[in-house]
């Protein structure tokens, strides 16, 4: 039965539906998304608004209540890199919530219809989302002098790396909460009902230090948190602060009294990223 | 499975269904389709909305899998081979599956990754296939800035791309003026100049039928008639008069004691049914004894056949069946 159609029908070609053709198919959805993330110069700008309200408006503001430490680190610098993880998360989250968008406008079903597993697809839409949410966070990035951290080139791309795995994470989340949002007008209170939250549990904006205990299980259960320390350890790395202030801005995360090492913190967070992909590429498989 | 009845020299029927059922959990859209569409065919599939075509066409384009039966699409299995019935067919859809912020073009380059197609040509065939439709002029601009018609070609020529062996055309008319449905089956039929396909197409006007070089006839999940439209309509065996005389009255009564046929005014002409309608107005003329103005005889259409076949017109099917059952809900797998 199979063997008939190779017989008979020999002019035409098929493509080995090898891993090449997989990843072309991957790398043109980046493709689409570095396109539409050029084309919407409104959505770039409005979501930088956001994160430099929160360094430069909230940080300052609250400067003169909260003393950061008792160093020479102000409010806004260690906000820094909770900053930039913020506009990581709200980017690469609505990069993958946008495939609710293309459900409606159908583009959706244009690529599932295509010869190329599902797998491929929302690889290539989680690369797209990593990629527009790291170039736009190059804009916060660019102003780190602004806030007392230096330019140190090594921590520049120590934070380009962790903010691309971020939004990797994030993107693959948005993309499981897309297979479940059937109308775009659920977009929305989704970001706020799930997306939200995970920025304010996340350390982001506050040090895990001294925390009560129902806010340090929650931060601990949130991924983010890993997606957010390492990069805050990456910047306090770089500047002049002792021990003690250290301990108190940037404490790490500790498990019961183990203090957990960036490197798994990373680890973790390329676990749950994985973790997140698979379960849009079977919702994904499932429902359409 | 019995390939042997097929081997012959030639190749496989472009589509083949046996036994094909879908069964949703309250609704049994498809109820046992046999069917062989010939490579090359232009093969119409007509039926009220909820009859089950657009249920049959996504079971052909592996978008949902029958509950019992075999479909196979240019030799291939949409069960089990699905990546490769994917590779060789075209889709255009109902609904619109463009993105609007990328061009025309931006598009087929977009379809064209997906679909493997072979680099080294790939610019010349979007040429191709955008001259085809007459898009080539707007290939740079974004598709947001296009017609509902434009749209429509767009897609028929993102579904030939990438040279498939089948085009599924899931009423590609739908929601057009009149105009740019006439325009639309232009380029339908042209195609076969250019390309060689077999072009697979859902349509519930009747009229766009005619344009098909077979059609079948689908009701509440069964093919219920299957042939050219010429033999189908022939089939029906009466032609449409409509006469208009000095006394219309007198002429229906006439029709009815001379002639024993049933005459109604219908806008403003007395119309009946008639076999051989051309052959027949001789004698009418002759034997009516009422002064006639004008004659028309009508072959008859698509609409008397789905009648005959059915004992219903398509509007009241969908009607009634519309709002029967979820079935076109479903179907359309939103």
């Amino acid at each position: 039965m199979s063997g008939m159609p190779t017989a008979t029908v020999a002019s035409v070609q098929v493509p080995a539906m090898g891993l090449r053709h997989e990843a072309r198919a991957a790398f043109v959805i980046w493709q689409r998304e570095l396109i539409r993330f050029a084309k919407d110069r409104a959505r770039m700008v409005s979501s930088l608004v956001q994160p430099i309200l929160f360094l430069f408006v909230l940080g300052v503001g609250l400067s003169s209540i909260v003393k950061a430490g008792n160093g020479p680190v102000s409010f806004t610098t260690f906000l820094f890199p909770g900053v930039l993880a913020t506009s990581v998360l709200f980017t690469a989250a609505f990069s993958g919530i946008s495939m609710v968008w293309d459900r409606e406008f159908g583009f959706l079903r244009e690529m599932l219809v295509a010869p190329v597993s599902t797998a491929s697809i929302l690889t290539g839409k989680c690369l797209g989302g990593a990629t527009t949410a790291t170039l736009q966070s190059l804009v916060l990035l660019a102003l780190a002098g602004l806030v007392g951290v230096p330019y140190s080139p090594a921590m520049m791309l120590a934070l380009i790396g962790l903010m691309f795995l971020m939004a990797f994470m994030l993107t693959a989340l948005g993309l499981v909460l897309a297979a479940r949002i059937r109308q775009v007008q659920s977009a929305m209170p989704m970001v706020q009902l799930i997306i939200t939250p995970l920025m304010f549990l996340s350390g982001a904006l506050f040090p895990l230090s001294g925390l009560p205990a129902w806010l340090t299980v929650l931060t601990h259960v949130n991924p983010m948190t890993y997606a957010v320390e390492p990069m805050r350890s990456v910047v306090f790395d770089q500047l002049p602060v002792d021990p003690a202030t250290r301990a108190t801005l940037d404490p790490g995360i500790v498990w019961g009294h183990w203090q957990v090492p960036v490197g798994v913190q990373v680890i973790l967070v390329i676990v749950v990223s994985i973790a997140l992909l698979a379960a849009a590429v079977a919702r994904f498989a499932r429902t359409e | 499975m019995a390939t042997g009845n097929h081997l012959g020299d030639g190749p496989p029927p472009a589509i083949r269904l046996r036994g094909l059922v879908k069964r949703y959990a309250e609704v049994e859209a498809v109820r046992g389709i046999d069917l062989d569409v010939a490579p090359g065919e232009t093969f119409g599939f007509l039926g009220p909305n909820g009859a089950g075509k657009s249920t049959t066409i996504k079971i052909l384009c592996t978008l949902v899998t029958a509950t019992s039966g075999t479909a196979q699409v240019a030799g291939w299995d949409v069960a089990t081979e699905r990546d490769a019935v994917r590779r060789h067919i075209g889709l255009v859809f109902q609904e619109p599956t463009l993105d609007s912020y990328l061009t025309g073009e931006q598009n087929l380059r977009f379809h064209g990754e997906l679909y493997g197609v072979d680099r080294s040509g790939a610019a010349a065939r979007r040429e191709e296939v955008l001259r085809m439709v007459g898009l080539w002029e707007r290939r740079g601009d974004a598709v947001q800035t296009y017609s509902g018609g434009m749209r429509r070609r767009l897609e028929i020529a993102r579904g030939l791309l990438h040279s498939p062996r089948v085009l599924f055309l899931d009423e590609p008319t739908i929601g057009l003026d009149p105009q740019t449905r006439a325009s639309i089956w232009e380029y339908l039929r042209n195609l076969h100049r250019s390309e060689e396909i077999t072009v697979f197409v859902t349509t519930h006007y009747m009229d766009e039928a005619e344009h098909c070089d077979r059609i079948a006839i689908i009701n509440e999940g069964r093919i219920v008639a299957l042939d050219t439209p010429d033999r189908l309509k022939a089939a029906i065996g009466k032609d449409r008069v409509q006469i208009s005389t000095e006394d219309d009255q007198a002429a229906i009564q006439a029709l009815r004691e001379r002639f024993e046929l049933d005459a109604a005014v219908l806008d403003g002409m007395v119309s009946f049914a008639v076999r051989d309608g051309a052959s027949f107005v001789p004698q009418l003329f002759a034997g009516l004894g009422v002064p006639i103005r004008s004659v028309t005889v009508n072959r008859p259409s698509l609409d008397d056949v789905f009648l005959a076949h059915t004992g219903t017109t398509i509007s009241d099917a969908e009607r009634s069946g519309g709002g029967m059952n979820p079935l076109a809900a479903l179907a359309r797998g939103r």
